[in-house]
């Protein structure tokens, strides 16, 4: 079976869920091949859970060699990678940063890329993916016509089904990065107080103008956090100044699919869910019946966000503990 | 200092997207705005001008047809000093691989210290074409940048990542892309409207940039769609009124999903 190239996300010696996703769609395509940036002793604690779904091998690089160039190195890296190894595909997370490497890969190696599949499938020995375009009112099959095709996914697309394997474990050369790059001086992690990244995240809560309030966000957040959740706004919240700009969920926001997106006070105008209508599972609370967020909403309640986010949170601490 | 800003024309928001059942492609005739993230990358040229004086020069630069000159007035009337059209029949069809190599092919000849693209665009919204004009012009790419500053031929911004943000230096020339927290786009005044019926907007035909038509446009394209069709309506929804218990009755609906 061919390679299919998967670049891992993690963290602190945990796998993102959206890699675990990943490697589920590489088992449908060939023999999936974790590639793993961040040094041997990272590696080492995460080659077991990629194994467990599905890698047949783990490449591991020592990001201290990579340096500190902005994105650069990773591309030149998988460009490596796929020059020794010959894949019939390579998978990226569909984060902002995931689709900048995909875009300057396919430059590299001239391929064609594909965004935001939600699914992959082989057509005779051609890679076909699936993608929901336009803010998810289009479902589209597109394939590359040269090259290696380059996939980013829609992290929650599938779910990660366990496929135990015993990856060999290989650690690969770090190609030299030509010409000059931007340099990282310096990372800062977030005021996000711990929360999943807004695109990746497996549930999402969201408040727009009816929260009323910056102070009122807190609210949101709880409730956010309570489920494990990223928060979300709508543009009139973040343009109030009520959240910052990154959270802004829509067509000049972010495009959010999580299993669950809980809007709260958003009354649901087109802008806002072209970012969030493929979400699989939608709440909405709305003291509006005839905001058009419930023509969206698998449920719905006709209420004060004030009351029943409270009542909501109190519910969800109250079956947790039990 | 040369600074060229991307611009591209897009459907309005509110506009329904769909792809032509037999070309395959999206239909763009009901395209007429300004991508909304490009006023972003027009306002950062504007300001970085503004700071560095009056030898700075603010181009806009798009790959459209004729009817992107609409784009093209509206940055002019914002503030920028003159436009570059690439309008070629042979572009059309082309894949983000296709328009960042043309791009690159319009840039380069026009000069540039500093290219300032949108993050994303409202209708393709991959966000892929500024870090590929960064390989195509072989220069550092910086994107999704806040607060620049430039010092000399360095450039110093902040770039928000998923989880917080990066300080980066940059030398120049180079590429960058902007997000919505940089600024807050300026209206074009009355003055800056009639300047812009003044100002220089050039036509380029892919001939004049030396770019071969089977290096972009459809034929070019490294991407093809195999079929497309509409997203199945979402299945059935219920919608209660809060009788006090509407918090309640969430819980028990995430219950039944298996959500909680
Ligand atoms: C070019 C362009 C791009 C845009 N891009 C985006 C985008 O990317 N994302 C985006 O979100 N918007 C975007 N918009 C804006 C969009 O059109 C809407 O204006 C915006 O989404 C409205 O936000 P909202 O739903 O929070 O506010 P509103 O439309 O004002 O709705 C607030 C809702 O809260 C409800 N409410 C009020 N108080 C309470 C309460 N106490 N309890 C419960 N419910 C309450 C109200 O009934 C109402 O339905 C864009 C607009 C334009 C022109
Ligand atoms: N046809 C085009 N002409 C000029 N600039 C473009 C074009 N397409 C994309 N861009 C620029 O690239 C940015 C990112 O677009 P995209 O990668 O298509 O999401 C936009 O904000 C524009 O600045």
């Amino acid at each position: 079976m061919s390679d299919v190239l998967v670049l891992v996300d993690h963290l602190d010696g945990d796998v993102g869920k959206p890699t675990l996703e990943m490697l589920t769609l590489a088992g449908r395509l060939g023999s999936p091949v974790a590639v793993v940036i961040g040094g041997d002793s990272a590696a080492t604690a995460i080659v077991e859970k990629l194994g467990q779904y599905g890698a047949t091998a783990v490449l591991t690089v020592d990001a201290d060699q990579l340096g500190s160039s902005l994105v650069a190195p990773v591309v030149s890296l998988l460009a490596s990678v796929v020059a020794s190894r010959a894949p019939i595909a390579v998978l990226i997370s569909s984060t902002t940063e995931g689709k900048e490497i995909a875009g300057r890969l396919a430059v590299r190696l001239d391929a064609g890329v594909l965004t935001d599949a939600v699914d992959v499938a082989l057509d005779g020995s051609a890679v076909v993916v699936e993608q929901s375009v336009f803010g998810g009112s289009t479902i589209v099959h597109a394939r590359a016509t040269r090259g290696v095709p380059i996939i980013t996914v829609r992290p929650n697309s599938v779910t990660p089904a366990a496929a135990p394997a015993t990856p060999e474990v290989a650690q690969v050369p770090v190609p030299p990065v030509e010409g000059r790059q931007a340099t990282v001086v310096e990372t800062t992690v977030d005021e996000g107080g711990g929360r999943p990244g807004l695109s990746e995240a497996s549930v999402v809560v969201a408040g727009g103008r009816g929260v009323g309030a910056a102070e009122n966000f807190a609210l949101i957040e709880q409730l956010a956090d309570s489920l494990s959740a990223a928060v979300g706004a709508s543009r009139a919240a973040t343009d109030a100044g009520w959240y910052p700009h990154a959270a802004q969920v829509g067509q000049t926001g972010v495009t959010v699919a999580p299993q669950l997106y809980i809007a709260c006070g958003i009354s649901g105008a087109i802008q806002h869910r072209a970012g969030m209508q493929t979400s699989k599972t939608i709440v909405a609370i709305n003291k509006d019946a005839e905001a058009p967020i419930f023509e969206l909403a698998d449920f719905g309640v006709v209420g004060d966000l004030h009351t029943v986010v409270p009542q909501l949170i109190a519910e969800i601490a109250k079956r947790k503990g039990s | 200092m040369k600074i060229v800003v991307t611009v591209k024309l897009v459907p309005d928001t509110t506009a329904d997207k769909r792809i032509d059942p037999a070309t395959k492609r999206l239909v763009r005739t009901g395209e007429t705005v300004l991508n909304p993230f490009d006023e972003y990358a027009i306002e950062a040229a504007l300001q970085l001008k503004e700071k560095l004086g009056a030898e700075t020069t603010v181009t806009v630069v798009t790959m459209a047809p004729e009817r992107g000159k609409e784009v093209v007035r509206k940055a002019l009337a914002m503030g920028a000093d003159d436009a570059l059209m690439l309008s070629d029949p042979g572009c059309e069809g082309s894949d983000v691989m296709g328009t960042a190599y043309a791009l690159a092919g319009a840039i380069a000849k026009n000069g540039f210290d500093l290219v300032v693209c949108g993050t994303q665009s409202t209708d393709a919204i991959t966000g892929e074409l500024p870090g590929a004009l960064a390989e195509f012009l072989g220069v550092p790419g910086l994107t999704y940048g806040r607060k620049f500053e430039i010092d000399g031929t360095t450039l110093r911004a902040e770039r928000e990542t998923d989880s917080g943000f990066l300080k980066v230096t940059t030398g120049l020339p180079a590429v960058v892309s902007v997000t919505k927290s940089i600024n807050e786009p300026r209206y074009p005044s009355f003055k800056g409207i009639m300047a812009a019926k003044t100002k220089p907007t050039t036509t380029l035909s892919l001939a004049d940039l030396g770019i071969e038509a089977s290096a972009v446009g459809l034929g070019a394209a490294a991407t093809v769609v195999v079929d497309s069709a509409e997203r199945p309506a979402r299945g059935e929804h219920a919608v209660v009124k809060d009788e006090g218990d509407g918090g309640k009755r969430i819980a028990d609906f995430l219950v039944s999903r298996k959500l909680l």
